[in-house]
């Protein structure tokens, strides 16, 4: 594992605007991501957790300049991505950065064979020749369990179940051996007994290709599994990050304490105290420019109020909390 | 006496490929006040035995043999009229992604007085105080009774569904996947109230979820389900600290969790098995690391060896 992160994200964010009508000038923003910052290294998974509407599908599409950032810097393999512009630096970002959908059946043309989709990259970076591409595309299949690949080649997406087809969208993704994979909730959609496979086969393309992954999730079981470090959003804000076991086993943001109170157990035998907390999530349209979480803060003062939206401290090493009362 | 005794229940769907053999041969009963879950994989029939207790099945499907008995009557032979009799007065539902079930050109309290005026005449100020009175039970703000439903958020809008469940003083209430489109806070919240009520109206509830730990939380007993058939069902305990169905073990093995040791996550091969073709014998055979000769000839019969522990297989291990 090299010591220099592979990406870096400085005082990342991202605003909407939002219409109110069709000649009305806008005069709200939603603030779906603000002031967030990380890095990850090569062959590192930092985890994203958060509720819905929190902005880690956001922070995610905003890595892989799906959207242009707001504000913020994001530095990959030392090249300014914000700077990109059509050409050869871009074209390298987009060969290098690649992404792995939610749900296996809305990421992939049912009219296309599998040999189209997983070879679309190649085709598109005119990596190739037919011949060639086939071998790839063959070999990318195989990588992610789906062999003998000859018999998958020229089936359809809807010849497939979930699993399978969550494999063919990894191997979409992996055909062209990128540095960077953001998976949004990649397994979410799948069964337990289906799930467990694609989270192993994650974890050894991962080490086997020294992948640095963004893995955005809402469930912090497989988060447990899935990642080195975890972040976790809250409207917009990173409230939280640091090793795993560390964020997990011994939280210190209060809305990391109560989400993470808030996750069922599979043992009937443990009894669970959910730590209460107040109201919902709202969105982030014009939020107030102190701590958005204090509305519903168990622990809130005033000095909460009066102060700007608090920074990530660190309180132990490689953990980091962005709360004033922690 | 069970309260709710399903035996022995087949019900299949036609297709144009042919029968869909949903649910094959399933037992099982809920007492009074109880409540038992029921979790499998998609496609295990989990919810298709709901739709049957229910009889909200669609015009292709047909329950083959097997007997519903609701306080010792059947409910297999009656007509839709008398079905909708049991409805909401006795059985009543919340269903998966309940931002669907509401419809959004009605007020959330017109649909549910609507719900409650066909069961029991009465006039519409009084449905209204009863409509109040269910959203505080669900624990909803009846100040909001009058708005639409897309004014709610999800997780208010689960807690109207659950309100509109209860109008008519159910003695079940079948939950299916009734918090998995819900965020994990609202969840909690969610399910918490379920319990409360189902203590409080003395109810019988059937949870119905893929999440075992979901299920963990919420049931006194758990019934496993695989590919149309009822694998194991005992206490809650039981099915987590010493299940002995090779398939409950590899679902237990499988599901991660954020407590305690963090343990390997063991992968069970395969995939579950086309219904319209089931495999010969124990239908989870092909993927089962303990079959023998036999499983792939012949049927495990469920049978119950120990007081309130059964299970369907020839091989049963503990671990």
């Amino acid at each position: 594992m090299s010591e220099r992160p592979l990406i870096t994200v400085e005082h990342l964010s991202k605003s909407f605007p939002l219409a109110t009508g069709l000649f009305s000038r806008v005069r709200h923003h939603i603030h779906a991501v603000e002031d967030v910052s990380f890095h990850i290294k090569a062959g590192e998974t930092l985890g994203l957790a958060g509720e819905s509407g929190c902005g880690k599908t956001t922070t995610g599409k905003l890595l892989l300049r799906l959207i242009s950032p707001t504000g913020g810097s994001i530095v990959f393999a030392g090249r300014d991505v914000r700077a990109m512009r059509d050409g050869d630096a871009l074209t390298w970002f987009r060969r290098q950065a690649q992404m792995v959908f939610q749900d296996p059946y809305e990421s992939m043309n049912p009219r296309k064979t599998l040999y189209d989709i997983v070879s679309e990259p190649l085709s598109v970076h005119h990596i190739g020749n037919i011949v060639e591409r086939q071998r790839t595309v063959a070999d990318s299949l195989a990588r992610v369990g789906l062999a003998p690949p000859e018999t998958f080649l020229f089936r359809y997406p809807h010849e497939l179940s979930g699993g399978q087809r969550q494999r063919v969208a990894i191997a979409r993704a992996m055909v062209i051996n990128p540095l960077f994979v953001v998976a949004d909730e990649p397994t979410s959609m799948l069964d337990v007994s289906i799930r467990t496979g694609v989270m192993k086969l994650l974890l050894e393309l991962r080490t086997q290709y020294n992948l640095a992954m963004l893995y955005i999730t809402h469930d912090l079981a497989v988060a447990r599994y899935m990642c080195d470090r975890l972040a976790v959003m809250y409207l917009g804000r990173m409230v939280e990050h640091g090793e795993t076991e560390q964020v997990l086993q011994n939280p210190l943001h209060p809305y990391t304490q109560a989400l993470i109170s808030a996750v069922p157990v599979p043992d009937p035998t443990i009894e669970r105290h959910a730590i209460p907390i107040k109201g919902s999530v709202s969105r982030p349209v014009d939020p107030p420019p102190y701590c958005r979480f204090t509305e519903r803060c168990p622990i809130a003062n005033d000095a909460c109020r009066d102060n700007d939206h608090p920074g990530l401290q660190q309180k132990e090493e490689g953990h980091y909390v962005a709360c004033y009362r922690a | 006496m069970a309260l709710l005794d399903v035996k022995d229940l087949v019900m299949h769907y036609k297709t144009r490929a042919g029968w869909v053999q949903a649910i094959d041969g399933v037992s099982v009963s809920v007492d009074r006040g109880e409540a038992i879950g029921l979790v499998g994989e998609s496609g295990c029939g989990k919810t298709s035995l709901a739709m049957s207790i229910l009889k909200l099945l669609p015009k292709n499907a047909s329950i083959k043999s097997g007997q519903i008995l609701f306080d010792g009557s059947d409910l297999v032979p009656l007509n839709e009229d008398q079905m909708r009799k049991h409805r909401w007065e006795h059985i009543s539902m919340v269903f998966q992604a309940a931002m669907n079930s509401l419809n959004p050109v009605y007020t959330v309290c017109d649909q549910i007085v609507e719900a409650i005026q066909y069961h029991i005449p009465m006039p519409e100020k009084q449905a209204r105080a009863q409509v109040a009175q269910l959203f505080e039970v669900a624990g909803l703000d009846p100040g909001v009774m009058d708005q639409y439903p897309h004014e709610y958020s999800g997780g208010m809008k689960q807690r109207a569904v659950i309100a509109m469940a209860l109008a008519c003083h159910p003695d079940i209430i079948i939950a299916d996947e009734p918090t998995t489109a819900l965020d994990v806070i609202v969840q909690d919240r969610i399910l918490s109230r379920l319990d409360d009520i189902r203590h409080e109206l003395d109810m019988a509830m059937i949870y119905i979820s893929h999440d075992i730990a979901v299920i963990a939380e919420v049931s006194n007993r758990i019934g496993v389900m695989y590919a149309g058939r009822m694998m194991e069902i005992a206490d809650a305990v039981t099915i987590f600290q010493h299940p002995v169905h090779p398939y409950t073990q590899a679902l237990m093995s499988a599901f991660p969790s954020i407590r305690g040791e963090k343990h390997d996550l063991v992968e069970l091969g395969g995939e579950p098995p086309d219904l319209i073709s089931p495999p010969p014998g124990c239908r989870f055979h092909p993927r089962c690391p303990a079959k023998t000769a036999v499983c792939a000839q012949d049927e495990p019969p469920f049978t119950e060896p120990g007081a309130g522990h059964a299970f369907a297989c020839f091989n049963p291990r503990s671990r």
